[in-house]
Formats: structure tokens, C-alpha cells, sequence
């Protein structure tokens, strides 16, 4: 009798098990789904009013006298993601050959806590970083150098702290693609008598050359969302930028900035959650085809 | 050519060294700079008191308020994460062992979930507190935070538990376990490492984030007492006192890094200690 008791709650207790299992299972398959709704739901008022298109390329930012015209926004994100991805792209790819092709154990040792430590610096860190260091750099030294009178809060502050940011994210993956390129390849290259830097050229990078465009474009997404540490060293200027060392506003800068206001003014809430939807589209798009290249990047090796 | 070739492989390795070396050194100047410009304006008060009612102009009190609120807001989200998280991870590695492309599309949807920005997690948390009615609170924020991290969890801890030979699932199997025995008591036993990285990991994202508490948790100088308070966080209380037009106040900003950073670090070194520690533990096939 108790043995059938004990079977019974086991099997009970697997069943329980297994529904909240396959609850939590459900929720968050259906998060993205949630996400893309809710925020929809909230911008739907201000879509409805004006279509999309009139809304990302207007260059009218004036919430009072409900002009919502994000394409300041958006060029503003654009300059600094590619400051940040052309600064940090070299250094990782570099790194990455370094780390898997060349260095010796007690170099790994180091870099790995170092990548480590790096990727775990919350963003606020960096944002304080960049004004200590950064803003000051780029202000006293690099605009005297070059003859011009700026701020230090641009759009160049902004890249450089972003690159730093984004470095320990690509480096991993770019690491984990470099890894999983079979050796025997380049073992083969170098038999055939190339040197060890031609087979790194024609062979690794070649071979591996769809995961590092992945690598980058997952660092850009990374890139694009950053939050605090850009707000805190870009400027927050509302105009079009026309160079490196002009103030920027990127879209998650102007999101993080104006929630106070957002209940006061209407439809200002509902153009917030429309850039929160424009930034969410944008950094999924981006991150969908990525990962769909490194998938079938790795299916193939 | 040969000279030529030769030049070319020196000249790259020599760039390969300084990018490698630069990496390393930006971490030095990191840390360098934050806590040389921090460590002078930490007190004991800095961290023991509430901000008192001058204190956004220059007088007296400390960050307790942002520091308990920080611990309590990670460790609410973490610990909510966990109930959430786990199973979904062992389900993957257990229960869905045979439908391989299934378990892939879910780590190609939780890869996606991990790559959205926090300040959309936010925004969407904010949507969804409106939608229920409730007000910035602690409870808001926690809600949010987990959102946030229960990707980063499940994707840490499905690395560890891929890890686990599929002979031990076998071997139960035969020995005429359930599943969910299998789940807890072979397949999370197994990997505890990965398990406490994985939690730790989260724990380190929910402190150190901003963008996501910005809307729901609020800020406020006092302790909170009751989950439907709002709550300041470390981060936030940074960001704050940094826009303050009075040194003083910015100095207790680059002091609050420094606890920030401290507790960060803390906690990367106990991820190390932990995973290290416990690796003798495992049944190594």
C-alpha cells in the first residue's frame, strides 16, 4: 500500500512538475511577441495620427505642438554605433587572431579575466569612466591638437565609450569562431609551406569570414540599444550631426532623458514606446540575421 | 618576396601585441581612474547613512538607501528569475533532449531576448505597469529586472547543463526515474557550478543595470519598507548625483562608483572561486 502511495506522489509530483515546466516554457517563447504587443499597443495612438514614414524621416522634434520627428534620433544612433564599430572592429579582430592563433598560456590566463571583467562593468561605470577620462581627453587635448574649440561631450566620446563596451561582447564570438574552424585546414595550409600569417589571411579569415560579419553585426546591435553610458557622454543636443566632435541624441538617450515629462505632454508617451518599438525592430532584425549566419556558419564546419 | 612576407607576418604581429595589450590596459585605466577619482570621498558614512535633507546640495548623509535598494531589487529579480528560469532550462536539456531543432529555435529566441536592449525592457515594463495599474514601485522594478535576466539565466545555464553527458540521463532513465527526479536531482546536482554562475551572473546584471529601472522603480531617499514602495538603486543614484551642478555631490557619485564596482568585482571573483570549486565534485565520464 505505501509503495503504491510513494509511486503515486512521484508520478503526481512529475505531472505538477512538468505543467510548470512547460507554463514557464510558453511564457517565455511568447515574450518577444508580448514585448513587440505591448509596446505597439502604446504607440499605436501616434502611428494612427501621423504613418510611420512621415514620423522617421521628419526632422521636427517639438513634443509641445505634438511634432514627433525622430530622424535626428536616428542619425544621431547611426554616427555613434559606426564610430563605436569602426573603432572597436581592428582592435577585436586582432585580439581574437592574437588570443586563439599566437598567444601563450600565461597571455590567455590574463585575458580571460580581464575579457571577463570587462564584459561584467555595468554601463553606469563606463558612463562615469567616459566623463573622467573621455570627455576631458577629447576636449582639452584632441580638440586643441586639431584647432577647433569642443566640448568633449560628442559624438566621438560616445563611440569611444561604446567601442570599450562592445569589445568583451564581439571578442568572445569572435574567439568561439575562430575555435571552431578545424585545425587540420590550417594544418594543411602550412604543410603546403605558407606562412603562418598567410594561412591566418587566406584560410581563417576566409573560412571564418561570415562569422566575423556576425560577430560585428551583433556587436552593433549591442551598440545601438546602450543606454546610460552614451547619454552621459554624448551631449543630448537635439539637431542633426554633421561630425565627430558635434553633440549627438541617439533614441535610447532620448527615451532614457524625457520619462519625467512623458505623463505631462500627450501622445509624448506614446512617441517614447514608438522609438522603444523602432529600437526593439532594429536591434531583433539585426540580431535575427547574425545569429541565422553563424548557425549555418556552424552547420557547415 | 621572402623579405617581404616576413615583414608583413612582424608588422601584424606587432599590431595583434598592442591591440592585445591595449584591451588590458583599458581595464587598468578603468579601474585606475574610477577609483582614484572615488576612493578619497568614501567614508563609512557615504555607506551607512540616508541621504539626509540637504544632501543633494553638499550635506550630510550617504547612499544606504540606493545600496539596500539595489540588494533587494537583485535579489527580488534573481530569486523570481530562478523559479522561472530553471525549469525552462532543464526542460531544454531534459525533457526536450530528443527534439533537437526545437530546443535550438528556443536558444535562437532567447539569444534574440538577451540582445534587446534593457531601456526596451523598461519601456515595455513601464507599458505593462500602466497596464496593471500600479504605481514605480519596488515591485515594478523587480517585475521588470526579471524580465530582463531570465534569458541571460536559462542561456547561462543551458551552456552548463549541455554540458552534462547524455549517458547520465540514460542511465537514470533505465533506473526508472521521472523526469523532474532526473531534473533535480542528477541533471542540476551535476552541474551546480554552472548553476551558481549562472546566478550569480544575473544577479551582477540586475545590480549593475539602469535603463530598465529608470521608469518602474522609482527613487527615493528613504529605505523601503514594503514591496509597493519605490525604491533607489545604485546605478540610478550615480546617474543622478553625476547631472548635479555641485562638486560635492558629483565627488559622492564617483565614491558610489567605487561601491558599484566593488560589488561587481565581489561578485566576478566568487563566480571564479565557485566554478573552481566545486569542478571535483562532478562524475566525469
Amino acid at each position: 500500500m505505501s509503495g503504491f502511495r510513494i509511486k503515486l506522489s512521484r508520478s503526481l509530483r512529475n505531472k505538477v512538475h512538468g505543467s510548470w515546466m512547460t507554463v514557464c516554457l510558453v511564457f517565455v517563447i511568447s515574450m518577444p511577441v508580448i514585448i513587440a504587443g505591448g509596446l505597439y499597443w502604446k504607440s499605436s495612438v501616434l502611428l494612427h495620427d501621423h504613418g510611420v514614414f512621415s514620423l522617421i524621416f521628419s526632422k521636427e522634434w517639438k513634443p509641445l505642438s505634438g511634432q514627433f520627428g525622430f530622424y535626428p534620433f536616428i542619425i544621431s544612433s547611426i554616427w555613434v554605433t559606426m564610430t563605436a564599430l569602426i573603432l572597436a572592429a581592428p582592435i577585436c579582430l586582432l585580439t581574437a587572431i592574437h588570443l586563439t592563433q599566437y598567444a601563450k598560456r600565461w597571455v590567455l590566463k590574463i585575458m580571460h579575466p580581464v575579457i571577463d571583467i570587462l564584459a561584467g562593468i555595468p554601463s553606469v561605470i563606463y558612463g562615469v569612466w567616459g566623463i573622467l577620462v573621455v570627455v576631458p581627453f577629447i576636449g582639452n587635448h584632441l580638440g586643441t591638437w586639431l584647432g577647433k574649440s569642443v566640448s568633449g561631450y560628442s559624438i566621438l566620446a560616445g563611440g569611444i565609450v561604446l567601442a570599450i563596451m562592445v569589445i568583451p561582447f564581439v571578442l568572445n564570438i569572435l574567439i568561439d569562431v575562430f575555435n571552431n574552424i578545424p585545425t587540420e585546414l590550417s594544418e594543411a595550409s602550412l604543410s603546403l609551406g605558407a606562412t603562418r600569417w598567410q594561412t591566418i589571411k587566406f584560410v581563417l579569415v576566409k573560412k571564418g569570414l561570415p562569422g566575423i560579419v556576425a560577430a560585428f553585426g551583433l556587436g552593433m546591435s549591442r551598440a545601438f540599444g546602450e543606454t546610460i553610458a552614451v547619454l552621459m557622454v554624448v551631449g543630448n543636443v537635439s539637431r542633426i550631426p554633421s561630425g565627430l566632435f558635434q553633440p549627438g541624441y541617439p533614441l535610447p538617450a532620448l527615451i532614457a532623458n524625457n520619462y519625467g515629462e512623458m505623463l505631462s505632454i500627450p501622445l509624448y508617451d506614446s512617441a517614447l514606446m514608438l522609438s522603444a518599438l523602432i529600437l526593439f525592430v532594429v536591434v531583433l532584425g539585426f540580431n535575427f540575421v547574425s545569429r541565422y549566419i553563424i548557425a549555418a556558419c556552424d552547420k557547415r564546419c | 618576396m621572402k623579405k617581404f612576407l616576413k615583414a608583413e607576418e612582424i608588422f601584424f604581429r606587432v599590431l595583434m601585441f598592442l591591440s592585445t595589450t591595449l584591451i588590458g590596459t583599458v581595464l587598468f585605466l578603468i579601474v585606475f581612474s574610477v577609483i582614484k577619482n572615488g576612493l578619497p570621498y568614501l567614508s563609512w558614512e557615504m555607506i551607512s547613512e540616508v541621504p539626509s535633507g540637504g544632501y543633494y546640495f553638499g550635506k550630510e548623509g550617504g547612499i544606504l538607501n540606493a545600496i539596500v535598494g539595489t540588494v533587494y531589487l537583485s535579489l527580488g529579480s534573481t530569486l523570481l528569475a530562478f523559479f522561472v528560469g530553471l525549469p525552462v532550462a532543464l526542460m531544454m536539456n531534459v525533457h526536450l533532449v530528443r527534439y533537437q531543432r526545437f530546443v535550438n529555435g528556443i536558444r535562437l529566441i532567447l539569444d534574440l531576448l538577451w540582445g534587446i536592449p534593457s531601456i526596451v525592457y523598461g519601456a515595455f515594463g513601464f507599458t505593462l505597469m500602466v497596464y496593471l495599474g500600479i504605481r514605480a514601485s519596488l515591485l515594478a522594478g523587480i517585475i521588470t529586472v526579471t524580465i530582463f535576466i531570465i534569458p541571460i539565466m536559462i542561456r547561462a545555464m543551458d551552456e552548463a547543463l549541455k554540458t552534462a553527458p547524455r549517458g547520465l540521463l540514460e542511465a537514470a532513465l533505465s533506473l526508472g526515474s521521472t523526469r523532474s527526479e532526473i531534473s533535480y536531482r542528477v541533471f542540476f546536482k551535476q552541474c551546480i557550478p554552472g548553476m551558481v554562475t549562472a546566478i550569480l551572473l544575473s544577479f551582477g546584471r540586475a545590480a549593475g543595470d539602469v535603463a530598465s529601472v529608470l521608469f518602474t522603480a522609482g527613487f527615493t531617499d528613504a529605505i523601503p519598507t514594503s514591496i509597493n514602495q519605490p525604491a533607489a538603486t545604485l546605478p540610478l543614484a550615480i546617474f543622478f548625483q553625476l547631472s548635479s551642478p555641485i562638486s560635492e555631490v558629483r565627488h559622492r557619485a564617483y565614491a558610489a562608483a567605487v561601491v558599484l564596482f566593488g560589488i561587481i568585482l565581489v561578485i566576478s571573483l566568487l563566480t571564479r572561486i565557485i566554478s573552481g570549486k566545486y569542478k571535483k565534485n562532478r562524475i566525469n565520464f
